[in-house]
Parts: C-alpha cells; sequence; structure tokens
C-alpha cells in the first residue's frame, strides 16, 4: 500500500448527498482486474461519459481546472452502498488520494484505508464551505497534512481532523495489515484454543 | 446482544481503540476470488478452511438454460472452484443443488448461527444478523485479511435500537417496515452504528421477514443489524445440514438464551416506529430513504429549503422521469423483478443467483425502462444503465405485475 504524508492538490467539488459506489464504478466494470487498461475511464462512468463516450461538459472532473484533481469534497454519505474495493481503486487508479466529506459510507471509509487514501471527516458546514470556495475560485488548492492532522482550505484557513492513532499510523508507514496482524499470531491461537473449550459447536458439524 | 458478542470475539487490543476480532463464519462468492490471488502471491494459505464456506452467485446467469456466460465470467468461477479446492473449503458450485445465494444458503446450510460473527464480500451481510449473528459485510483487502488471519482490526460501533410495536395492517409486510425505518432514519441515519431490531412486530416476523429486514441495514448506513434470536430462531435452525447436532446442539442452545440484551441494557441511541402506522411503501427516487406510501404522490423538490437535497432531488425526478404531484399509484411499470416463487402466476422461475438486484452478470433492465422491485438497492443504473427501480415488497411487486403500475396491494386482496 502506498504511504500517505501530506499533499497538496487541486481538489473537486462535488454537492450530491448519498453518491453510491455503483455510481462510482459500474457493476457491469467490476469484472475488470485492477489495473486493466483504461481502469480510470470506469471512475463516475455514467455521469462523466455520454453512451458514445464523450465527455459530459457539465460533469466536474471534465472541467478543466479540476481535471486530474488528486483530492474530492464531497457530501453527506459519499460511498454508501455496495462494499465493492473497486469503488476505492478506481478513484486511486485517477489519481485522488483523499477525500474530504462530512461523512462516509462505513465499507467504504474502511476501504479507503487499505489502499493509501486518506478520508478526512469535518462538520458539515466546513464541508459545505470548502465546496463553496472550490467553485468560486476553480483550482483552488487543499493542502492535507496527515502527520499533523490539519486540512488547509482553499481560503488558506487550517482546520484540524481527527484521525483513528491506529489508521494513522498505517497509512504513514504505508504498512501490510495482513503482516502486522500475523505478529498476533500467538494471540490468536490462544483464542482459538479457549473457543474451540467454551464455543465448541461454533466449528460446523457437517461437511 | 451486541456487546455480548463483541466481548467474546475479542483477541487482541490495538491502538486506537481498535480490537482484533476473531471470525466465525467467512462466506465467499465469485466476487472474492481476486482476494485469492492477492492471499496466494504474499505466500499466504487460508487459515481456517473449516470455517469458510464458497458459493457462485453475483455474476453467474440465472436463466434456464441459456448460453454459458462469458469467458471473463467464466474463469471468475473457475477460479473460485480451483482455490476452494487447492485450499479444503466446502464450495457449493455451479450444478451443486447447495448453490444459491450467499446470504440465503448461509442460513438454509445452518452455517449462519446465534452469538457467532460472521462476514462476507458482500455490502448485505447484515442478513445474517437475523439470527442474531453480528454480520457484517467487508471489502477485497479485508477479505484477504480474514483468509490470512481468521481476524479483523476493528473499531467498536455504537449501537441503535429501533423498536416497532404493534400487529402490522394486512398487505403490510416486513419490506414495508424496513423502507419506512430508512424513510425515516435517511440513508445515512445508522452510519457507524450497529442496529439491533427489537419491539413485538420484529418478535412476531418468521425468520424470512427477519432477513428482509436486517437485509436493508445498510441502506440506513449501518454494517449490521441484528434480532435477539428466540423460538421462531431455533426452530428454523436444528436440523440444517451444518447446525449443532446432540450435544452440542443442547451446549450452543444455552448459549444462545442468554444472548437477547438484558431489560436494563443502554444502547447509545434509539428509534421507535408503531407498525399500525406503517402502509405499503414504493420508492420514487434512486435513494432507498426516498420511500413514500403508496397512497402518496411524487413530492415537489420546490418545496424543499435545504439547497443540497433539493438538487438531488431534482436529479432523482429527473432520472426516474417522474413529475412531482403525480399520484404514486398512476406510475406505470415495464418490468418487474421478483425473487420468490411465482411460477403458477406466469413468472419465469430461474436458477439461483443475485441478478438483477446487482446487475453483475450482465442481467439488466433497459435504458428507460421501469422496475417494480423487491430488491435493496434503487440507485442510478443499479439494473442497468438508465433503469429506474422502484423498490417495493414482493405482495406489492406481484399487485405492480397484475395491473402494470404501482398499485396499493390492499385493493387488490380486499
Ligand atoms: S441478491 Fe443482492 S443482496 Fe443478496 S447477495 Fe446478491 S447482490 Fe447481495
Amino acid at each position: 500500500m502506498q504511504a500517505f504524508t501530506c499533499l497538496t492538490a487541486v481538489a473537486a467539488p462535488i454537492d450530491l448527498a448519498n453518491i453510491d459506489t455503483d455510481r462510482i464504478i459500474p457493476a457491469r466494470f467490476l469484472r475488470k482486474p485492477k489495473g486493466a487498461p483504461g481502469y480510470a475511464s470506469f471512475l463516475f462512468r455514467d455521469v462523466r461519459f455520454d453512451a458514445d463516450g464523450s465527455e459530459k461538459p457539465e460533469f466536474v472532473l471534465n472541467r478543466m481546472p479540476y481535471r486530474g484533481a488528486k483530492i474530492l469534497v464531497v457530501a453527506e454519505n459519499f460511498g454508501c452502498g455496495s462494499s465493492r474495493e473497486m469503488a476505492v481503486w478506481v478513484l486511486e487508479a485517477y489519481g485522488i488520494r483523499s477525500v474530504i466529506a462530512p461523512s462516509l459510507g462505513d465499507i467504504f471509509h474502511q476501504n479507503c484505508y487499505k489502499n493509501g487514501l486518506l478520508p478526512v471527516i469535518l462538520p458539515a458546514n466546513i464541508v459545505a464551505a470548502f465546496r463553496r470556495q472550490l467553485r468560486e475560485r476553480p483550482g483552488a488548492t487543499i493542502t492535507v497534512d496527515l502527520d499533523s492532522q490539519t486540512v488547509t482550505a482553499p481560503n488558506g484557513t487550517p482546520h484540524r481532523f481527527d484521525v483513528d492513532p491506529f489508521r494513522k499510523e498505517m497509512l504513514l508507514t504505508g504498512r501490510d495489515e495482513t503482516g502486522l496482524t500475523l505478529g498476533f499470531e500467538s494471540r490468536i491461537r490462544e483464542f482459538e484454543e479457549r473457543h474451540a473449550r467454551e464455543m465448541s459447536w461454533v466449528v460446523p458439524a457437517g461437511r | 446482544m451486541f456487546e455480548k458478542i463483541w466481548s467474546r470475539h475479542g483477541v487482541a487490543e490495538g491502538p486506537g481503540g481498535h480490537v482484533l476480532l476473531y471470525i466465525d463464519r467467512h462466506l465467499l462468492h465469485e466476487g472474492s476470488t481476486s482476494a485469492f490471488g492477492r492471499l496466494a502471491k504474499s505466500g499466504r494459505a487460508v487459515r481456517r478452511p473449516d470455517l469458510t464456506f464458497a458459493t457462485a452467485d453475483h455474476y453467474v446467469l440465472t436463466s434456464p438454460g441459456s448460453p454459458a456466460p462469458d469467458t471473463e465470467v467464466r474463469s471468475m468461477v473457475e477460479s473460485l472452484g480451483q482455490h476452494t479446492g487447492q485450499q479444503g473449503i466446502v464450495y457449493f458450485g455451479v450444478g451443486d443443488a447447495r448453490r444459491g445465494i450467499v446470504h440465503i444458503i448461509g442460513p438454509e446450510q445452518g452455517l449462519t448461527l446465534p452469538g457467532i460473527t460472521l462476514v462476507c464480500g458482500d455490502s448485505h451481510t447484515a442478513t445474517h444478523g437475523a439470527f442474531g449473528a453480528l454480520a457484517f459485510g467487508i471489502g477485497s483487502t479485508e477479505v484477504e485479511h480474514v483468509m490470512a488471519t481468521q481476524t479483523l482490526w476493528q473499531k467498536k460501533p455504537k449501537v441503535l435500537r429501533i423498536t416497532v410495536e404493534g400487529r402490522l395492517p394486512d398487505g403490510v409486510n416486513a419490506k414495508d417496515v424496513i423502507l419506512a425505518i430508512i424513510a425515516k432514519i435517511g440513508a445515512g441515519g445508522g452510519v457507524g452504528h450497529a442496529v439491533e431490531y427489537a419491539g413485538s412486530t420484529i418478535r412476531a416476523m418468521s425468520m424470512d421477514e427477519r432477513m428482509t429486514v436486517c437485509n436493508m441495514s445498510i441502506e440506513a448506513g449501518a454494517r449490521a443489524g441484528m434480532v435477539a434470536p428466540d423460538e421462531t430462531t431455533f426452530a428454523y435452525l436444528q436440523g440444517r445440514p451444518f447446525a449443532p447436532r446432540g450435544d452440542a446442539w443442547g451446549k450452543a442452545l444455552a448459549y444462545w438464551e442468554t444472548l437477547p440484551s438484558d431489560a436494563d441494557a443502554k444502547f447509545d441511541r434509539e428509534v421507535e416506529l408503531s407498525a399500525n402506522e406503517i402502509e405499503p411503501t414504493v420508492t420514487w427516487g434512486t435513494s432507498p430513504q426516498d420511500a413514500l406510501p403508496i397512497t402518496g404522490r411524487v413530492p415537489d423538490p420546490a418545496a424543499v429549503g435545504d439547497d443540497a437535497r433539493r438538487e438531488s432531488m431534482e436529479r432523482a425526478l429527473a432520472y426516474m422521469g417522474l413529475r412531482p404531484g403525480t399520484p404514486l399509484s398512476e406510475v406505470s411499470v415495464d418490468r418487474v423483478f421478483i425473487g420468490s416463487v411465482f411460477v403458477e402466476a406466469g413468472f419465469e422461475w430461474r436458477e439461483a443467483g443475485c441478478s438483477m438486484c446487482v446487475g453483475m452478470n450482465g442481467e439488466t433492465a433497459r435504458e428507460g425502462e421501469r422496475v417494480a422491485s423487491t430488491s435493496n438497492r434503487n440507485f442510478e443504473g443499479r439494473q442497468g444503465k438508465g433503469a429506474r427501480t422502484h423498490l417495493m415488497s414482493p405482495a406489492m411487486a406481484a399487485a405492480a405485475a397484475v395491473t402494470g403500475r404501482l398499485t396499493d396491494v390492499r385493493r387488490l386482496v380486499s
């Protein structure tokens, strides 16, 4: 996983609430392997492109200063719905490294951490102000600094954000979580022995 | 109940209040195959194949006798067969009579049990919570993590109790209950919470009905939803192929009976609904929270003060091809997607699979087609690019099939 430390980049605002992962990547692209040719073009496919593959000029990522943005500033419950991790993979393929939101779908939120994408959760009025500033000054940048847990708004105001210490550490170092957990092998084994004694019925009978 | 299961499955504590949670059941489908590839690449094996079960449901075609799926899908299904074979995992593959939708076969086979932790790479895994299990959907990296370690790093969610009291009116059923709940708390209302469904309405429900309610927990933003196990649960499970037997059954039962929340249990949040206020419900928009009684009318965005909300509604109505003020019962439908036995009435009876619930296998509605659907998501493009989905109960979908438009099922039965 790629580490996340500090990023200053152009940010794109998306105002609609409850943008689901089906909209981020429609089901028909889920069978494509990660990194397949043109993978980034599946991002927001049906709202970004017409049926013939031409760009819809009104979609934010098709507009000049926002094209190639590395940060998205979104509305409530972005990434709700399906657990498909491809929604994060396709954002990553496009180059998005951080999503700033008042709230995120729970599974999407977790999936971000596993792929080096930093979710920044801030109060709804602050996020709305970010989006307004980005529309007023297209192409403005935002700085997200994970170490100091500050995000600098397009107008230069710094805001502190909360991040779980565990997730922060993993993102800063880009560590593989499975590798970390395997370090708990003896604890897992102990647990399994006790579990087998106390809840022996858990192991399925049939087969 | 949540607390009892959670505290019994903690292996170790990590920083920031994270707990290494032990997983008792891991269910796989053909969409999970890429995790096997990554696992193999890192030189790791599945730690507990005896707690892991697989089926093919997301991509397989459901039309009987239809041509074999395309090569991409075929290779996914074959690769699931190979990987599970190599790792010694029970696989309900194509041709196996036990094959079916992952959240149906768990209960059917007696793999889903009260008091266990269960995960699957599908957001509707909360369905298994109907049995009093802590069940939730996970992403692909988490699938790989569970394969390798049988655990997951989890932060403890808050607990939301939703109580529904009273007898449901005729023509109103479990799907209407959950749609009414989501309309009330919103598509993001349960984010960060596990839901416990309680009250006399829930207790009177069959296991199928409880599964319908729990299934859509994620549509309210909650990863897990659960119902306390009771006689209905135990009667359903006894004698199922993989359920505990003999002594083990007695031991399990003794434990399961301790699971329901204590009378003085505290919840982080509470929501209450009255069964007699719930009507047959349909969605008009592109989020499950856009739900109204069938007696209602398409709402008018102009009446909404909040800018973002108004814009979302306008977009949803444009996508759905609906005009404000139209009575919902005048909306005509082109197609009905129903996951139940209606073959006598002239419906197609298909093979088991997710099909138009998720639209991954290519079985989709055409652009602009209006679908009366018993599935769980009305997102833009969920049932095919440009397809318009109205969510409703099986009874309401059957009524729509009979009349060709959204119909109050109570008018057909009375
Ligand atoms: S039928 Fe729908 S909810 Fe059930 S497993 Fe398939 S996609 Fe998920």
